[in-house]
């Protein structure tokens, strides 16, 4: 017999589906809809084009700048900053709270140092950091670094110590050294928890870059805003937030597709 | 007569800032070769302390702790690593000894294969019933060729029927591989039904209250299913029980 009338759950996972596609659409609607308006009291001088300049004239500039293809330094020295802000605050964060780990009397010890930085915003000490580390991507790579690592240290200390007491006391029942049971299962036990310490850690590189680059640079998205800022060039200003805003989106993506790769291997 | 395990005159406290609790006063115990012992006791009387310094995961305060042989430690859970997959999660504590070679892998597979595990060998811990997890982690602590396992309440995590199928399983399984065990238990029947002694202990601070060797007139090979049909259980049962209800 085939079954040609669809079954109540099948029909409601048809309606899921369906709901997916409305759901995409009313997305799509918003954007264009945001946009073309915006476009439209533009063109018409509804709303002063110094203050909100238009979608079109953004895209001009734009491709002007693709054109020329100084968007591309500029990006590429921000995308690596970034890059290297989360890369070595994450690996360095997790290093360190593996010392933490091994070592309860060094947790204890830097307690009190580790609630207070990170009670303090960070970017407050970006200035000091760039005075120290000198004006150029170093700088702007150590006030990525010191935003994004206390938070990696005390997230994944306090993942790590919230290990299963039991599953360690099964290893030792083997004889496990503390660097197996650190191999064996400490690490590998988080690692779907590191992957989220890396998503926060690029959205907090980022601060980091475009603050140092608020700063000091001559170079990179953050200088574009600030430059175009100072310049009452408010078009250079939202190419810049655009631009921001797709760079970081694509680094996002691609962490997810890892994470997926990840859990699927699992 | 040398004896697997002794633990002459053990103490044992533990340490708070507020107080103190002996859990193990002047305790003693032997376990001959090739038995099966039960441990069964009150609730907080020190029966995984006892695993435990046998393991030597706590040093105990005092006395002398004599073990002729190697240790195998289950747990009341199975505690498998849900990203390693079963062939991985046995051969774990053989990765920590650094013993993995082919001897030990031909033996991991005989083990998989007489316990219907073989073709699950790929699959992850997740995709496994209760059951079949539990016979995994025996095989895990088989796997290190221990000569004495130790069974901290390993049924108590599944429902009454699995429990009496994989007890069955596992006492097959250590008869099989000649292994003395000792058996930690809040269930009497389990008791009678699997060891060859039962050691009741006292309510805290823990001391062997009575021993009690278990004869059991079975026709055919003794399984803990059919020692449960052998005409003196009731009788060891009901004692038992009288030996356990003192207390309250
Ligand atoms: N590490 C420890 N620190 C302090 N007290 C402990 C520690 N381990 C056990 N105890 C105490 O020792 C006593 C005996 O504990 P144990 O776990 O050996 O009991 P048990 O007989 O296994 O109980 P159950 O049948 O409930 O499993 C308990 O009162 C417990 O609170
Ligand atoms: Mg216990």
């Amino acid at each position: 017999m085939t079954n040609t009338e669809k079954s109540e759950g099948y029909k409601q996972y048809l309606w899921q589906k369906k709901k997916k596609y409305t759901i995409l659409f009313w997305q799509m609607f918003l954007t264009v809809g945001f946009i073309g308006i915006w476009e439209l009291l533009a063109r018409y001088e509804i709303v002063n084009t110094f203050l909100v300049s238009s979608p079109s004239q953004i895209y001009k500039l734009f491709i002007s700048y693709v054109a020329d293809g100084s968007l591309f330094k500029h990006v590429g020295i921000s995308v690596w900053e970034t890059i290297l802000g989360f890369t070595l605050g994450t690996l360095l964060g997790i290093i360190i709270a593996i010392f933490l780990w091994w070592s309860e009397t060094l947790a204890k010890i830097l307690d009190p140092v580790l609630v207070v930085l990170n009670a303090l915003p960070k970017t407050a000490l970006a200035p000091i950091l760039i005075v120290w580390a000198g004006a150029g991507i170093q700088g702007i790579v150590v006030t990525a670094i010191t935003i994004s690592i206390v938070t990696t240290i005390l997230s994944a200390y306090n993942y790590f110590i919230h290990v299963d007491e039991d599953k360690i006391k099964m290893l030792k029942s083997f004889g496990a050294s503390k660097m197996q049971i650190l191999t064996k299962l400490i690490l590998p036990a988080n690692v779907a928890n590191i992957i989220n310490i890396v998503k926060i850690n690029i959205g907090l590189s980022w601060v980091g870059v475009i603050v140092g680059e608020f700063l000091v640079s001559r170079y990179g998205i953050g200088y574009l805003i600030v430059y175009g800022g100072q310049v009452f060039r408010l078009d250079l200003v939202m190419m810049g937030v655009a631009v921001l805003a797709i760079c970081a989106f694509i680094m996002y993506s691609i962490v997810n597709v890892i994470e997926k790769y990840i859990s699927q291997k699992e | 007569m040398t004896y697997i395990v002794e633990m002459k005159n053990v103490n044992q406290s533990f340490y708070t800032d507020s107080s103190e609790i002996q859990v193990l006063e002047n305790f003693n115990l032997k376990l001959n070769s090739g038995r099966i012992l039960a441990i069964i006791g009150p609730s907080g009387s020190g029966k995984t302390t006892i695993l435990n310094i046998l393991t030597s995961l706590i040093k105990p305060t005092g006395g002398e702790v004599i073990i002729n042989g190697k240790i195998g430690y289950m747990f009341q859970k199975d505690h498998l690593l849900e990203w390693r997959n079963i062939i991985d999660n046995i051969t774990i504590g053989l990765e920590i000894q650094k013993k993995l070679n082919d001897e030990a892998m031909q033996k991991i597979e005989r083990l998989l294969k007489i316990y219907d595990l073989w073709e699950f060998r790929k699959n992850y811990p997740k995709q496994l019933s209760g059951g079949m997890r539990q016979r995994v982690a025996l095989i895990r602590t088989l796997a290190t060729s221990p000569d004495l396992l130790l069974l901290d309440e390993p049924f108590s995590a599944l429902d009454y029927q699995t429990r009496l199928l994989v007890s069955n399983d596992i006492y097959k399984i250590i008869k099989n591989e000649h292994k003395e065990a000792i058996l930690v238990t809040h269930d009497i029947s389990e008791a009678i039904s699997i060891a060859d002694e039962v050691c009741v202990l006292s309510k805290r601070p823990a001391a062997v209250k009575k021993m009690y060797n278990i004869e059991l007139t079975i026709e055919g090979e003794k399984t803990p299913l059919n020692a449960r049909k052998a005409p003196e259980f009731k009788d060891y049962f009901d004692a038992l029980w009288k030996e356990l209800d003192v207390y309250d």
